[in-house]
């Protein structure tokens, strides 16, 4: 690991404003994420602001009804809290169903939403890497791609986004509230949070250089069944090929997202009115442009059986 | 300090080989890596902690993880260092009450932080109920990943109580009710080589039991 200075952070604007005027800075908050990357070289801070002081770790009333859930908030407490099993059940499946007790104690809202992809390349810096390395290639393209993206992928990358908790709050249409350096504040939902690879896969989401999480709030309850449903190759502590997060009505109608098969959490509104007619006519508007390789082609129909299998269980009710 | 020697004579090693390089006309990055390293120097930052009862003050590189200080800093090699990247749970240990991996957070996060090892928890003397419950069913065999797995165990017991609920609890709104497929879904943090899973379910059940 290479050297690097170390602050605590003060308040949050004090964080952005640090973060802005250092070279080279990062925050950490659990770390689990973080430090894991620095260990191996592909993260290389020259400087670390600790957030973990900052008083943004509880989850609140917001004034329309939902939830505010603060930056520092852990993975643990976030999942366990009473509110969000009542109203937002699948936000809670969907953080029990990522990492270890261990991580979870630590892994904090704004840390997971921004963990960076489990690529193996991303992983090896010996292996070309635009999104480590811009311009250096993807050794993923030629190579092992069984766990990376079928969808909004680009010649450039076809990483996933790892995190289960993100694809959750994107069904549920979060919104994360940040300051940047000036100490200005804004309110991104987490449609336009993150982005597609394109020809930069080195930039992974909306944020300008130094602006930090606060928050993420969610909308009022929306009732319905909440599911959250991971396939993974052992049965606890492994990232998902395919996951569905999805909130079901009465009458058949409703939302979700599936994780795993891009760049983002994947949801396309426009599938959802499809929701009635059952998981191959959603999946086919939802795959509809899918580019898998020969290798992960098998997550094509892997989409679609498990919206099957979450849409036979929302029957059930 | 020995650290620094160490620092020392890699940096030196690698302008010997930098120069070595251009004599035979080696990838240039090599040269980079000796300059980059030169730029940054090791920084070191005071902590106060209290390890098992007892206040710790360090000064560490801030590049040293809680695992690093346990056992290169506190000599307290109970505390294991397996994958060194949270995938296996060896180093698991309780931060103010709550099981964490020591090996993905640094020390200098920690300062006023009240840590628990394995020999925090109990001495082969007066043994923690979770460690004699280990012994009494064979919860190990090489004993590598014992000193993770109870502390996790002790933690997972302390997380059931606080009404925290897993991947596994049918009705999420409910309490979880301790199942061995509770059990065995959060200890899957901690990964045995040996295969002595089935004996570390039944020392947690009788704790749990015990403790209910
Ligand atoms: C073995 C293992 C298995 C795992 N399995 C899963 C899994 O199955 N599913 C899953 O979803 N995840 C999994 N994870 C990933 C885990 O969820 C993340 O590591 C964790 O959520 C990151 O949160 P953190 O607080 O520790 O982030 P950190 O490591 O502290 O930070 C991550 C990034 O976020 C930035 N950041 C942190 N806070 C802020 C803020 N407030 N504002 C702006 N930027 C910020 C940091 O600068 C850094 O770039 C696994 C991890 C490990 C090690
Ligand atoms: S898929 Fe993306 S992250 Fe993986 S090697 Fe290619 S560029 Fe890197």
């Amino acid at each position: 690991m290479k050297p690097f200075t170390y602050e605590r952070a003060t308040s949050p604007a004090q964080a952005a404003a640090a973060a802005a005027r250092t070279r080279n800075a990062k925050f950490i908050a659990g770390g689990t994420n973080l430090l894991d990357l620095m260990k191996i070289g592909v993260e290389e801070p020259d400087h670390l602001i600790d957030v973990n002081g900052l008083d943004l770790d509880t989850v609140s009333p917001t004034d329309d009804g939902g939830l505010r859930i603060g930056a520092l908030v852990r993975n643990t407490d976030l999942a366990a809290d009473r509110r969000v099993r009542k109203d937002y059940a699948l936000l809670s499946r969907a953080l029990l169903a990522g990492a270890s007790g261990q991580l979870r104690n630590k892994a904090t809202t704004a840390g997971n939403l921004l963990q960076r992809t489990r690529c193996p390349y991303f992983y090896d810096t010996h292996q070309a890497c635009n999104k480590r390395l811009p311009g250096s290639g993807c050794a993923a393209l030629g190579g092992f791609s069984r766990s990376l993206g079928i969808v909004g992928v680009s010649k450039a990358c076809i990483a996933t986004h790892p995190s289960d908790m993100a694809v959750a709050m994107r069904a549920l249409d979060a919104i994360a509230e940040t300051v940047k350096p000036d100490g200005a504040t804004r309110r991104i939902p987490l449609a336009d949070f993150y982005t597609l690879p394109g020809n930069t896969p080195h930039i992974e989401n909306t944020l300008t250089p130094g602006e930090l999480i606060t928050a993420v709030t969610l909308p009022r309850p929306l009732g319905g069944t909440h599911l959250y449903h991971k396939v993974r190759d052992r049965a606890s502590y492994a990232f998902a090929p395919v996951s569905v997060a999805a909130v079901v009505q009465k009458d058949g109608t409703g939302r979700l997202a599936v994780g795993g098969v891009a760049h983002v959490p994947w949801r396309v509104e426009a599938a959802e009115a499809a929701l009635p007619q059952g998981a191959r006519a959603v999946s086919a508007r939802l795959l509809a442009d899918a580019q898998p390789t020969a290798q992960n082609a098998m997550k094509v129909p892997l989409v679609e059986r498990t919206l099957a299998a979450v849409l036979a269980q929302a029957k059930e009710g | 300090m020995d650290t620094n020697d160490l620092r020392v004579s890699r940096r030196g090693f690698l302008k010997l080989s930098a120069a070595s390089a251009t004599l035979a006309a080696a990838p240039p990055f090599i040269a980079r890596a000796a300059t980059t390293d030169d730029e940054r120097a090791p920084v070191t930052a005071k902590v106060s902690l209290e390890v098992n009862g007892a206040p710790q003050a360090l000064v560490l590189d801030t590049r040293t993880t809680l695992l690093d200080a346990l056992r290169e800093h506190m000599h307290l090699t109970g505390t294991k260092k397996g994958c060194d990247h949270g995938q296996c749970g060896a180093c698991t240990v309780l931060v103010d009450g709550r099981r964490i991996n020591s090996c993905l957070t640094l020390a200098v996060m920690h300062e006023g932080a009240k840590i628990t090892t394995i020999e925090g928890l109990g001495t082969p003397e007066r043994m923690h109920p979770m460690q004699a419950a280990f012994v009494k069913h064979d919860g190990y065999q090489c004993g590598y990943c014992t000193p993770g797995q109870i502390c996790s165990a002790v933690g997972t017991l302390d997380e059931i109580r606080r009404d925290v609920p897993s991947h596994v609890t049918a009705d999420i709104q409910a309490r979880a009710s301790l199942t061995r497929d509770e059990l065995r879904e959060r200890m899957s943090g901690n990964l045995c080589r040996c295969g002595a899973y089935s004996n570390i379910v039944e020392a947690i059940t009788e704790v749990a039991g015990a403790g209910a």
